[in-house]
């Protein structure tokens, strides 16, 4: 990494923003750039100043209270939702069950979208992490060596299971952004096929393996002890299924 | 029935970030009165959108609705003047710095300088354009992510990079001109 490319870093090397190999090839370049070292005492410095001088602006005790009144809990009470109300009143009784209907057909359909979603983010993240050399931010096989990496960057400790001798080996651990939150993705092998397992922490009931297939790869998620899993993998069904339950024999 | 539902939603998903919303609104209109209206406003429009989010992350989702509802406002009214000239501020600043070390001589010297850091601070990320302004909070002070960040702006996360780090540098820099100038 050049040294303009290493300033143009800098914020995001501050902010923990950068995948461990950018982390290291700015800590080699700060170690002899005193430009980039002022640069970056400078970023840091104002970036603890606003920190520590707590310049957080608290809502007012009474805006809370405000808000609420101004909510359409009574629909006559807004101003924003007046006209809404009034028309309500107008076609009647009918509309506003029919309005009933149709808001719960709406739910219904909004929860196998967001699992629809779900399923989307993570096939992209799949893709995502064969193409630009970025499966793993900590290679090791060692699971002595992933799961320490793992501490301080996640809220739970996600387990860590060598497999190399039922044919999965463990290849590394990165951290993934995912529906809302940090997981943690394992990543293993079979043959030249990588195994993307996520990880992440769950209030759900546990909940069996359950396989979907799209654009060629297969998934597989389950609940587990508090814990959310998805296997992404290009691995024939029967091979991902094999390591599902290998992995779930050994947790 | 339906309507508890929704009502039920928007308490548990939204209504607990008001803190963020107010504090993004009271740096981005530098005003606590217009804050609470742009609040206010938001949360009505955030209700009534309420039906179209289906993510999980109401924060950002209610603080996209709040800084868009402070650029509408900000349009209609131009009369606001928001981006204060620079040395006009930096003239300000001096001016209170003098009248408040004379009404606070006799606090204790260390409560005197933290004050006088606070108030510096505050008053230069006051004096950084609204567009700096505004990424700083979401990043130093509301601790968001570069790609919430870049959510909610509707930017590419390095343009979320870049703008940071301009921003720190900006705010450097008045930081050390007012400091000397207060010497």
């Amino acid at each position: 990494m050049n040294h303009k490319e290493v300033i143009e870093l800098l914020p995001a090397y501050l902010d923990k923003e950068l995948g461990i190999s950018d982390t290291i090839a700015i800590e080699r370049h700060l170690e002899i750039c005193s430009e980039c070292q002022h640069e970056y005492a400078e970023q840091s410095g104002v970036s603890a100043l606003l920190k520590r001088e707590a310049l957080y602006f608290k809502a007012p005790d009474h805006l809370a209270q405000r808000i609420k009144v101004a909510l359409p809990q009574d629909h006559s009470q807004s101003r924003q939702f007046k006209a809404w109300s009034f028309s309500w009143l107008n076609v009647g009784a009918v509309m506003v069950s029919l309005l009933a209907v149709v808001w719960s057909g709406g739910l219904y359909l909004t929860l196998p979208s967001a699992q629809e979603r779900l399923t989307e983010e993570l096939i992209s993240s799949h893709v995502r992490s064969l193409q630009v050399d970025h499966l793993a931010d900590v290679i090791s096989s060692d699971r002595h060596t992933v799961k320490p990496w793992f501490n301080g960057k996640l809220d739970f400790s996600p387990p860590i299971i060598d497999l190399a001798s039922q044919g999965f080996p463990l290849v590394g651990g990165r951290l993934d952004y995912l529906d809302g939150h940090t997981v943690a993705v394992l990543i293993y092998r079979r043959n030249q096929h990588p195994i993307n397992l996520y990880v992440w922490s769950s209030t759900d009931m546990d909940a069996n393996p359950e396989v979907q297939s799209r654009q060629g790869y297969h998934l597989i998620r389950w609940t587990a002890s508090g814990m959310n899993y998805w296997a992404v993998s290009d691995l024939a069904i029967n091979e991902l299924e094999l390591f599902v339950t290998t992995f779930g024999s050994q947790v | 029935m339906s309507a508890l539902t929704k009502e039920k939603r928007f308490q548990v998903m939204i209504m607990p970030h008001l803190d963020s919303a107010f504090n993004l609104a009271r740096w981005l209109t530098r005003s606590d009165q217009d804050a609470e209206d742009i609040v206010q406003e938001s949360y009505l429009r955030a209700f009534k959108f309420f039906d179209s989010f289906h993510g999980e992350d109401g924060r950002a989702w209610l603080l996209s609705i709040v800084r868009n509802t402070f650029y509408t406002w900000h349009q209609q009214n131009k009369m606001q003047v928001i981006n204060t000239p620079f040395e006009e501020d930096l003239h300000s600043i001096k001016q209170e710095d003098a009248s408040l070390e004379q009404n606070t001589n006799n606090k204790p010297e260390e409560m005197l300088i933290q004050e006088d850091n606070r108030r510096l601070v505050h008053q230069a990320l006051e004096a950084l354009p609204v567009e700096f302004r505004e990424v700083i909070v979401m990043r130093e002070l509301e601790e968001l992510s570069y790609k919430q960040i870049a959510e909610i702006m509707g930017i590419p996360m390095g343009t979320v990079m870049s703008r940071l780090g301009r921003s720190r540098k900006q705010l450097a820099e008045i930081i050390a001109l007012t400091n000397r100038d207060a010497l």
